[in-house]
């Protein structure tokens, strides 16, 4: 049976502002089948970004939705949580929104393990001003300000995320679509902060400068390099050489943030 | 029964006045000399049930105030000098997705670390002119721990009123100095709810202007759905470049303030009657203003004392009306010159203005005042 987009998608707003070939489609369709398969009520859900490509994904889907400044979806949702523990708040972005000049409200929203899900799209670039390099280019890579190559290490994102506190942590790519709904429901599920790092591909800013010839090669290297946690663990170090790990890489069930408040509030009235 | 007293500080009086204006939500960061304001707040609110979080940043914590506002609290940030610098950015945000918040900074030495525990009035440009782009701006400037309890009650009701955010700027002096507040009782003093929409759910727009200039403002989970951005948006809030639409809604935006100055300026008058030359002050050096112009007419001299309240929007039809008649003007204020600049435009060479600025971290005092009362001729 045909899947019902339609359903979450907001009437007159398409066609997105996606390149050809861009994988945050392929993201935004599972992060819709994650919605539907939780049964998730739109007023009660919101979605909230940043700024960059990925980050207007939130324009398209039928909820209450908040497209907050550079770096700050992360910071803005803390605000709507606390206000509204009883919200489903989801958080989506790309790689530089959400590790450079979010980098400190994302470590932050980890360590305090306040109930929220982030997805981060990770192409590697920023996108939409037309392919500087990212927190996540990878080094000796070519962007329009590494024009030697990248002197920068990149962060792994899903390590940043598990040494910060996040409680969930789980990684995806856009070529392994029918996993990508399965991740997200997971971690919405997950009571605290939750991370799915879905490594993404930018074929018109970084697949161009970095010799790939096509969007299907692009695709064709997540698949290559991804390895399902469960089968790296019958792999060798020497295997598992430039590969990357997917699936849930890390969950742990610690008290979050919003009932972590609300026993302040009844500690302050008994105090009172 | 009487009234409950309390022997206080501007900051302390601050969170409480927020608290009676309905305040449930208080993102911070902690910042010298306005720290008092989060501690206040930390103990007070999760005994009403509001909420208190200390952010990662500056900039986090005003982020997570427009999040809360959206979700229906009533919030507020405090805040000095470098952190109002940071704040900036999501001032602007708050403006054009017009969210109302309350940004209380206490105003210190600068610019950068400065004088931390200095007080200063060097922020009041930064009020209007601090975030990029145009936009509306609303700032009140308290003149003692009584004020500014009234203030920051009556700065929520104007950021709900007009959906904006409004700051409210004691200098540290009134920040720190210790009052006698009488507080009011629940009712006595008029706290004004944001207005809710009126249409249902399904027809309901964020920025839908046949409401008028200040359009409801639904919250996230109350079972509105809508969308939010910075970008310049239409009337359902989507982004647009329509030329016809941006100039529209940006003029809108400053509308709601420009259109409604004798709503929200507020001053004081004093002996300004028959005065012929007029001191203009705000905050702390109104104090020392007051007794130099009490000084001067027990001296003989005509002098009064036009006492700014609300520096945003600029009271500039009371001080054109005052040019037209007075000898000249004295402007005391910690800083090299701002509050000067607007007295200048406002009088159009129709009377000198002759300022007194220090920025040393010192008060200004009475005799340095009247000092210059008297060089006007």
């Amino acid at each position: 049976m045909a899947f019902d987009y339609d359903k979450w998608i907001r009437p007159g707003k398409l066609p997105h502002i996606w390149c050809p070939g861009c994988g945050h489609g392929i993201v935004m369709k599972g992060l819709i089948r994650a919605f539907e398969t939780l049964q998730l009520k739109k007023e009660d859900t919101a979605l909230v970004s940043g700024i960059g490509c990925a980050s207007r994904l939130p324009g398209y889907i039928d909820c209450c939705t908040l497209h907050t400044a550079h770096g700050r979806a992360a910071a803005f949702a803390t605000g709507v949580k606390m206000a509204k523990p009883e919200m489903n708040v989801i958080l989506v972005g790309g790689d530089g929104d959400g590790t450079a000049i979010g980098g400190n409200h994302f470590i932050h929203a980890c360590r305090r393990n306040i109930d929220m899900t982030y997805i981060i799209m990770n192409n590697y670039i920023y996108g939409m001003t037309g392919g500087q390099f990212s927190p996540c280019t990878p080094t000796g890579h070519k962007a329009s300000t590494t024009p030697y190559g990248n002197p920068d290490p990149g962060f792994d994102i899903a390590k940043l995320a598990i040494g910060a506190g996040a409680t969930f942590v789980a990684r995806g790519t856009a070529f392994h679509a029918n996993q990508i709904d399965k991740l997200i429901v997971e971690a919405i599920q997950h009571k605290g902060f939750s991370v799915v790092e879905i490594l993404d591909d930018c074929p018109t800013t970084y697949g161009r400068r970095n010799k790939y010839k096509s969007v299907i090669e692009m695709m064709n290297r997540l698949k290559e390099v991804a390895v399902p946690v469960k089968a790296a663990e019958k792999m060798t170090a020497e295997q598992l050489q430039g590969k990357v790990l997917t699936g849930v890489l890390y969950k742990e069930e610690k008290a979050h943030y919003t009932d972590e408040y609300a026993k302040v509030i009844e500690r302050a009235r008994a105090a009172k | 029964m009487s009234k409950k007293v309390a022997f206080m500080q501007g900051n302390e009086a601050a969170a409480h006045g927020a608290i009676y204006a309905g305040c449930t939500f208080f993102g911070g960061y902690p910042i010298t000399p306005s720290t008092e304001v989060a501690e206040v707040c930390s103990i007070e609110l999760p005994k009403i049930g509001g909420k208190f979080i200390q952010m990662e940043d500056e900039i986090g914590a005003m982020a997570a105030i427009l999040g809360a506002s959206l979700a229906g609290a009533k919030v507020l940030t405090s805040t000095s000098g470098p952190g109002l610098s940071l704040k900036q950015e999501l001032i602007g945000y708050g403006c054009i997705a017009e969210i109302p918040c309350v940004i209380y900074n206490v105003m210190r030495g600068g610019p950068s670390t400065g004088m931390p525990t200095g007080p200063s009035q060097s922020d009041v440009m930064c009020a209007k002119w601090g975030t990029h782009g145009d936009h509306p701006a609303i700032c009140l400037t308290p003149a003692s721990v009584q004020e500014t309890y009234e203030e920051v009650i009556r700065a929520f009701n104007l950021s709900e009123k007009y959906r904006t955010p409004v700051m409210v700027m004691p200098d540290e002096i009134v920040a720190h100095m210790r009052e006698r507040v009488v507080f009011p009782e629940p009712g006595e003093i008029e706290v004004i709810p944001r207005k809710a929409p009126t249409v249902p759910p399904e027809q309901y727009k964020p920025y839908d202007t046949s409401f008028g200039d200040v359009p409801p403002l639904a919250a996230f989970g109350s079972g509105y759905k809508f969308h939010v951005t910075g970008l310049n948006k239409m009337q359902d809030g989507f982004p647009t470049t329509k030329a016809e639409i941006v100039q529209a809604e940006e003029e809108r935006q400053v509308r709601k303030v420009e259109a409604n100055v004798d709503d929200i300026a507020s001053f004081e008058e004093y002996m300004l009657a028959d005065a012929e030359v007029v001191v203009v002050a705000y905050g702390s050096t109104s104090r020392s203003a007051r007794y130099a112009v009490n000084v001067a007419r027990e001296q003989g001299i005509k002098a009064g004392m036009f006492r700014i309240k609300t520096f945003w929007p600029f009271p500039d039809k009371q001080i054109k009306a005052l040019a037209a008649k007075v000898k000249g003007f004295v402007i005391p204020e910690m800083n090299l010159g701002m509050c000067s600049l607007e007295i200048e435009r406002n009088a159009q060479g129709k009377a000198p203005v002759l300022g007194i600025f220090r920025v040393d971290g010192e008060p200004i005092n009475p005799d340095q005042i009247l000092e210059k009362i008297k060089e006007v001729k």
